[in-house]
């Protein structure tokens, strides 16, 4: 492609100024449409409320955590509440978001009309609202007396426990094979965007970070989802067709399962963060109003780390009796993580230094990010260690370390996103002040909600107890205290998003002084159809 | 001095109970680091722990403290032209650019990576000089030890009274932490464990040990431990195996070795008691009672203290056509899919354990005719501990 003319020969790129009256209007047009736009913002708006559902179960968890004894819930409903929260945020938030910000600004960044397969994309999406249904119906039905609710075994789905639970499982394992098939579609579709569709000139070391950071992310999607939906097949199989994949009476393992979860679970992680690490340099680089610095070691370091994300899954699961040799490999190759990941942190530092640094809502979830994250990534580090992990592992350190690389990692990522972008998107400024505002809660809140888990892990107490011992009660009820300012400052987000949307003051082409990239050289909003004429990068 | 101190920690306490309407506040508050170690193995972690936060502490100060010198001294407001570099120039810079890699690569497999080789090498020596072996088996939702060398063994619940669980009566200190029959061990000696399940995954935790093991159904795992100081240790199931996860802890009691070795003959005296009285014939009203405490300790998280179950997952023994159904066959053998086979075999796929491996031949027969009695059930019949014990011999 990037030998072809500049030109490329677009279906309707010669009516594309009068598309409107070839599309259905209302429900019908978000239904049938293949405009990367559209999909990228049923992507985000979807994330959104997901994003809500997902944090209401885990307030209601809690409540019940606010102090010993046994107050709101049963323990049953407590267990369906943890499992489900994880795959919400996980599948149905975190991802979803990820993959909208990879389709409204892939195409915008490298000069491409639209992503390649538009019909693939919009089937990929109108996959993800049955998944959600899926995963949150048993709670509905149990209402009525079907059934005993929705997977009580956590996210992880550990057989036996999950062979021995309710139909919940069953509706979870057909969720996550909707769910992988949209990850797949969505990631071939970025990768063959990204191959095929640059602008003339983009040669792939000119390519903006952001779509690095994706097109490891699309890989590992495509290297590991088939493998978790193998593992859950193989579930489906125990629980209803006599098979025992994961039954040592039939001379299977239960420790399989989780082999095969993690050789998912743990490349899931950087799939979920990958796209984050992209973005990172370039709101670092607008606010500091200075070029990227090592552009080259970030990608490097983006395959790096994709590359050991799958050959250090058994991490997870120290304590479950492996040879010595074997829990010494797994040590040393999660701790070599840490060398690709300081060359991003060094990347990020270094490019703000000796910069003119200002500091937008997007620049300071950018630095609350590296700060946090770096917690994450720190603690990631010993927890690699396995005689020390003897102690973390199973217990709130561990909850608080997961946090930190995904809400701290993950979600405040992706609001350094969507201010970032917004003014792109909606051609509208957000409220600064607002922004501010949401920015300052969440990062107080969010410490004050998980930063006690740390300790509570090291006093002994292990994750997923719906009650625990009096020592506990303290550092648990400061924990839900924060829990709850950092549910409701997110309404804040929703609210600024809603207002800019509707009517904020009116952004220009170049919405920040010191952004470069292709997507800002187009108007605010782009054009319905953008780049029908590619650009030519120098 | 001392004396000072004291009301103000107990006006913080009460602070905080007042606060968070905790019911009982004699326990410590904002425990920071691991709970004091007593095994060579909690001693290791407990250094590595204290070394590794030191120096992660370290790399986050420095790391940060750069970014946020840059954040003052860089700001847009310093009022001068950013830079345009991009990467490193010269040897010079290449030189200092690698440092930060280099030191971090001696950190990560030097200064944390050889004494956590050392600690774990430790960690997995199960084997050599071990003075005794426990067997450990997880079950949804108790644990059972057992104690091969003398032939003892028996089962662990949770004690804590259900109404402190709904907040109905007061919680004790050891809320949660607290068992029937407690572990006990003798000081001094490499105990060997041996850890399994007989259904889902659980996980034998004592925070005082360093030591976490996962309970794999089917399979045998190992982990040892040698316990320098007399004292009650606790812990609790790790891993999310299932309703009652939260409410699985673990006591350890441990005694010097006398009083170890009294211990355990006294507990070779009660099994011997338990076997003989199978071979006495008990009265319905007796095995009434005792069936009652049994199910109490055994039955009742699941199928509830009314008998009542919880649908789906756990059923009824309150007009169950099981338990109404007839006891044994009229060649006084099992009936399949009948009470007795249930009890004594369970059913696989569930909570409900054979727990005939479990159970003594008396609290088997009691907690059957208890539940043929009970919960507006009333089939009138018994069964007898030695009916029991020659059940047991019986294949289906």
């Amino acid at each position: 492609m990037n030998t072809a003319t500049t030109t490329i020969p677009v279906a309707g790129a010669h009516h594309g100024d009068h598309h409107g009256h070839h599309q259905p209007s209302g429900v019908l047009r978000w239904i049938t449409t293949t405009n990367h736009k559209d999909i990228g913002t049923m992507y985000l708006t979807f994330a959104l409320i997901m994003f809500f559902v997902g944090g209401l179960m885990i307030l209601a968890v809690r409540v019940e955590l606010f102090q010993p004894g046994l107050q709101l819930m049963r323990p049953e409903f407590f267990n369906q509440l943890i499992g489900v929260h994880a795959l919400v945020m996980i599948f149905a938030a975190l991802m979803p978001a990820a993959t909208g910000f990879a389709n409204w600004q892939i195409p915008l960044m490298i000069g491409a009309p639209d992503m390649a397969l538009p019909r693939v994309n919009n089937w990929g999406f109108w996959l993800l609202p049955p998944a959600a249904l899926l995963l949150t119906l048993p709670f509905v039905l149990s209402l009525f007396g079907i059934g005993d609710g929705a997977l009580a075994t956590g996210w992880t789905m550990y057989a036996p426990l999950s062979v021995q639970g309710g139909f919940g499982v069953d509706f979870a394992i057909f969720a996550v094979h909707l769910l992988g098939v949209s990850s797949i579609l969505g990631s071939i579709n970025i990768i063959v965007t990204i191959f095929n569709m640059r602008a003339p000139g983009m040669t792939m070391m000119k390519l903006p970070l952001f779509a690095w950071g994706w097109l490891i992310t699309a890989f590992l999607l495509i290297a590991t989802i088939p493998v978790l939906a193998g593992a859950v097949t193989m579930l489906l199989a125990d629980r209803h067709f006599g098979t025992h994949f994961f039954s040592a009476a039939g001379g299977g393992d239960p420790i399989l399962f989780q082999h095969l979860f993690w050789f998912f679970g743990h490349p899931e992680v950087y799939i979920l963060l990958l796209p984050v690490w992209g973005l990172m340099p370039h709101v670092i680089s607008t606010f500091s109003r200075k070029p990227i610095y090592g552009y080259k070691a970030q990608v490097y370091a983006f395959m790096a780390i994709g590359v050991l994300s799958v050959v250090v899954w058994a991490h997870h699961f120290f304590t479950v009796g492996m040879p010595t040799p074997a829990l010494i490999y797994f040590m040393f190759a999660t701790m070599s993580i840490s060398l690709p990941l300081a060359v991003l942190f060094f990347c990020w530092i270094a490019t703000m230094w000796r910069g003119a640094i200002s500091f937008e809502t997007p620049m300071l979830f950018a630095l609350g990010f590296i700060v946090l994250f770096g917690i994450a990534g720190l603690t990631g580090l010993v927890l690699a260690d396995v005689a020390a992990d003897a102690q973390y592992h199973h217990s709130y350190f561990v909850v608080a370390h997961f946090h930190y690389a995904l809400f701290a990692g993950g979600i405040m990522g992706v609001m350094t996103g969507v201010y970032y972008w917004l003014p792109k998107w909606t051609g509208r400024m957000y409220s600064e002040r607002l922004g501010k505002l949401h920015f300052w809660l969440t990062a107080i809140s969010f410490n004050l909600t998980f930063m006690p888990q740390f300790f509570l892990g090291l006093a002994g107490m292990p994750r997923r107890i719906p009650d625990y011992a009096l020592q506990f009660a303290e550092f648990n009820a400061i924990s839900t205290v924060g829990a709850f300012v950092l549910g409701f400052s997110q309404l804040i987000f929703a609210w600024n998003v809603w207002q800019c949307a509707k009517g904020g003051a009116k952004a220009p082409a170049k919405a920040w002084e010191g952004a470069s990239g292709l997507e800002w050289e187009l108007s605010s909003p782009p054009p319905y159809h953008s780049w029908e004429t590619q650009p030519q990068v120098a | 001095m001392k004396m000072s101190r004291v009301p103000r920690r107990a006006l913080h306490r009460l602070a905080f109970a007042a606060a968070c309407g905790a019911p009982h506040a004699a326990h410590a508050a904002f425990q920071w680091n691991f709970p004091e170690p007593v095994t060579p193995i909690a001693r290791d972690t407990l250094k590595i722990h204290n070394e590794f936060m030191t120096v992660i502490t370290a790399l986050f100060v420095v790391v940060f403290a750069i970014m946020i010198y840059s954040m003052i001294k860089h700001r847009k407001g310093a009022d001068h032209p950013p830079a345009k570099f991009t990467g490193p120039s010269g040897k010079l810079q290449w030189f200092w650019t690698l440092v930060p890699f280099a030191i971090l690569l001696f950190i990560d497999f030097v200064l944390m990576g050889v004494p956590a080789v050392e600690a774990v090498v430790n960690m997995e020596d199960t084997q050599n000089k071990a003075d005794m072996v426990l067997k450990v088996t997880g079950m949804q939702w108790k644990w059972q030890y057992e104690y091969p060398d003398a032939g003892v063994k028996y089962i662990s619940t949770l004690a804590t009274p259900r109404d402190q669980i709904e907040n109905q009566a007061p919680k004790d200190e050891h809320y949660l932490l607290e068992v029937d029959n407690p572990v006990v061990l003798p000081v001094g000696k490499k105990v060997r464990v041996l850890i399994t399940s007989t259904d889902v995954i659980h996980t034998w935790w004592v925070p005082q040990f360093g030591v976490k093991r996962d309970a794999i159904p089917g399979f045998l795992r190992e982990t040892w431990l040698r316990i320098d100081k007399p004292g009650i240790y606790r812990g609790q199931c790790a891993e999310l195996c299932g309703k009652d996860h939260g409410f699985m802890p673990v006591v350890v009691k441990a005694v010097p070795e006398p009083e170890y070795l009294a211990w355990l003959d006294q507990k070779k005296a009660e099994a011997a008691a338990a076997a003989s009285s199978s071979d006495r014939v008990w009265t319905k009203e007796e095995l009434i009672d005792k069936g009652k405490e049994v199910y109490g300790r055994i039955c009742m998280a699941c199928h509830q203290p009314e008998g009542r179950g919880l649908p789906p997952t756990f059923p009824p023994l309150a007009g169950s056509k099981i338990v109404n159904g007839p006891l044994l066959s009229a060649e006084g053998r099992i009936i399949r899919d009948s009470h007795v086979d249930r009890v004594m075999n369970g059913k696989a796929g569930t909570a409900m354990q054979p727990f005939k491996n479990l159970l003594t031949d008396l609290e088997i027969a009691s907690v059957i005719t208890y539940e043929r009695n009970s919960f507006g059930n009333a089939r009138g019949d018994m069964i007898q501990p030695a009916q029991i014990r020659s059940l047991r011999q019986e294949k289906l």
